[in-house]
């Protein structure tokens, strides 16, 4: 126990003298939340709309007022061929062209149908289909307002009966994004901070050979091993506690379940990314190795972690890989416990798996940790 | 008077695939002798060295260090050793007066006795001024002595020195060899690597490895006179000739 003590002394200074570090440490992830927090929205807005109107009437005008008047849409130009339109979306100044064909007024009161055509770039194809959602929104709106008009000129007409569902929003009921987003970059930046540094820390005494004089005095792997995690450990508490702090402050993201419930299950967490550390660091020989190979664990597993795409729509192998992904249940435990207020017997489940995957982790780390070769 | 043997190597090999870096070699050093072990760079003194610090496993051989076995008695050599690398190991973003207490508390000791062994050494070595300086800042030569001093603190039977003296000035070269046999005189075990062969003199007794194999042990003069030689650096090249 003294012996740890003394690992742990050493790491903590040579951490806090380390002008190059700190800053990575606590100042990179501060700025990752507050910028990647903004960036990362799947809010759709400010669509560069274009139209081509060949009908030139009232109702034509009317229509494209309606989509001027949405805060969706900037309405760009109107172009006066489908040739130029379709040069324009090439070009990438516009992403959705509406079309009015000429005789659209008047079949619209004469025959009352009128056909429109729409044309959206669909490269990235959810937010195609949430421009497609708001387009028929504004388009749905104009068709009440023409009915209107038309029921207030002719006599009475019996109005159809129509079915209106009314959704109501549980947890978030602003359906802010950012309430979304702001626990699941909490983890990403727990975890990555914790991983890089913690299998980074351990090849460096190996490169600087400092390693080799360790593995020469009679202290025991296991003392050796968790004097040099622990600080880490901390520094990711005290990572989730800043995280937390910016959060309810910057952000105002709810955090209705218990911190202390919290807390607990990202103690066991940290221990899982530790682990991983470790194991990377004793089978890579510089740190460069160590980075190149943390890296591709991190992207993998934040890419798959639900954070940004939900786990639910990936393919059914996709999703059995998940399940061996630790992001992915710190993300579900973190939104479960802030947003819905989630206790311990709902994140039971993710709890267990998650100190399962400590044991195995550690004991594959300090097993396979030499002393020698 | 008969002394103890604290190392004793027997037909020790270490194989790298094909390529024996480490030949079945055979030695006894005794308790309190400077013991040179003397080659070329790459005759594989390091790689010796390191089955008997119990850090690398022999391929076969046995050894057994101030009496423990290389094989599974690892731990227990370890209580019993300082070592000093080839590569300065000390902390360089640590003060000297941090390194000692890390390195006095790993191997155990009180921070009683930390408080004292780092008094006596800063005062030892002259480093009153700098004590809280960090150890990257310091000279090799001050490094070098500090390291081997560091490699004393838990009072070891056995020192090992892997080159301690490469890229040192011949002052302090002097100098080191000075605390070399202070520590000698006090009963402490040293066996020390190097190429440099006028150090060879210093020692009791070397042994002259060339590529993996021990070609001559005795002490300095004797194998002047075997040789028909003025000096270890003539014994060391009519060795390193025959073998070509």
């Amino acid at each position: 126990m003294k012996t740890i003590g003394f690992i742990i002394q050493k790491e903590f200074k040579q951490i806090f003298r380390n002008k190059g570090m700190l800053p990575i440490i606590f100042i990179l992830p501060i700025l990752q939340l507050v910028i990647l927090s903004n960036a990362a929205t799947y809010e759709v807005k400010n669509i560069k709309f274009a139209y081509i109107d060949y009908d030139h009437t009232s109702s034509s005008r009317a229509l494209v007022e309606k989509f001027n008047a949405s805060t969706f849409f900037n309405v760009l130009t109107d172009f006066p061929s489908q040739e130029i339109a379709s040069s324009a979306m090439l070009s990438g100044e516009v992403d959705v062209v509406l079309e009015m064909p000429t005789n659209f007024e008047r079949n619209l009161l004469k025959e009352k149908t009128a056909e429109l055509s729409i044309t959206i770039n669909a490269i990235d194809g959810a937010a195609a289909g949430v421009t497609s959602g708001y387009v028929n929104q504004i388009v749905q709106s104009f068709n009440k307002d023409v009915r209107m008009s038309i029921i207030d000129t002719s006599k009475k007409i019996v109005q159809p009966v129509t079915i209106e569902s009314i959704p109501s929003f549980w947890y978030n009921t602003t359906l802010d994004y950012k309430t979304f987003m702001v626990p699941g970059i909490l983890v990403l930046l727990v975890t990555m901070i914790t991983l890089f540094l913690s299998g980074m820390n351990i090849v460096r005494e190996k490169e600087i050979g400092t390693l080799e004089q360790i593995n020469v005095t009679p202290i025991r792997k296991s003392q050796f091993i968790i004097g040099k995690l622990f600080p880490f450990w901390i520094i990711g508490m005290g990572l989730l506690t800043i995280g937390l702090i910016l959060a309810k402050i910057i952000f105002n993201t709810p955090m209705l379940g218990s911190l202390l419930l919290l807390y607990g299950y990202t103690s066991i967490y940290i221990l899982v990314i530790l682990g991983m550390g470790l194991l990377i660091s004793n089978f890579t020989d510089t740190q460069q190795q160590a980075m190149f190979i943390a890296w591709f664990f991190v992207v993998i597993f934040i890419l798959m972690s639900g954070l940004f795409t939900p786990i639910e729509s990936m393919p059914k192998w996709a999703q059995i890989v998940t399940e061996f992904n630790p992001i992915k249940y710190f993300v579900e435990v973190v939104r479960m416990v802030l947003l819905k207020g989630s206790d311990i017997t709902n994140i039971l489940p993710q709890l267990l798996k998650t100190l399962l995957y400590a044991l195995i982790m550690n004991g594959l780390a300090v097993w396979s940790y030499k002393k020698v070769s | 008077m008969k002394k103890e043997n604290v190392i004793v190597a027997e037909a020790l090999t270490k194989a790298f695939g094909d390529f024996k870096a480490v030949n079945a070699i055979s030695f006894e050093v005794k308790k309190g002798e400077i013991f040179g072990f003397l080659g070329a760079n790459g005759a594989g003194k390091t790689t010796a060295m390191k089955m008997l610090i119990g850090i690398s496993k022999p391929s076969s051989g046995n050894a057994k260090v101030a009496g423990f076995d290389v094989y599974n008695q690892t731990e227990s050599i370890k209580k019993n050793i300082g070592y000093m690398s080839q590569k300065f190991t000390l902390y360089d973003d640590l003060t000297v007066k941090e390194n000692i207490t890390f390195f006095g508390g790993i191997y155990g000791l009180s921070r009683a006795k930390i408080r004292e062994k780092r008094a006596q050494l800063v005062s030892e070595l002259g480093l009153e001024g700098i004590s809280n300086k960090l150890v990257g800042s310091l000279p090799l030569g001050w490094k070098q002595k500090l390291s081997f001093s560091v490699s004393l603190l838990h009072e070891p039977k056995i020192v090992f020195l892997d080159e301690p003296t490469g890229g040192v000035d011949p002052i302090t070269r002097r100098q080191f060899w000075e605390m070399i046999y202070k520590a000698a005189d006090q009963g402490t075990t040293i066996f020390v690597t190097t190429h440099y062969m006028d150090e060879a003199e210093y020692c009791e007794r070397v042994s002259i490895v060339v590529e993996g194999r021990i070609e001559a042990l005795d002490t300095p003069k004797k194998l002047k006179e075997q040789f028909k030689v003025d000096s270890m650096n003539d014994v060391f090249l009519k060795l390193a000739r025959n073998i070509e």
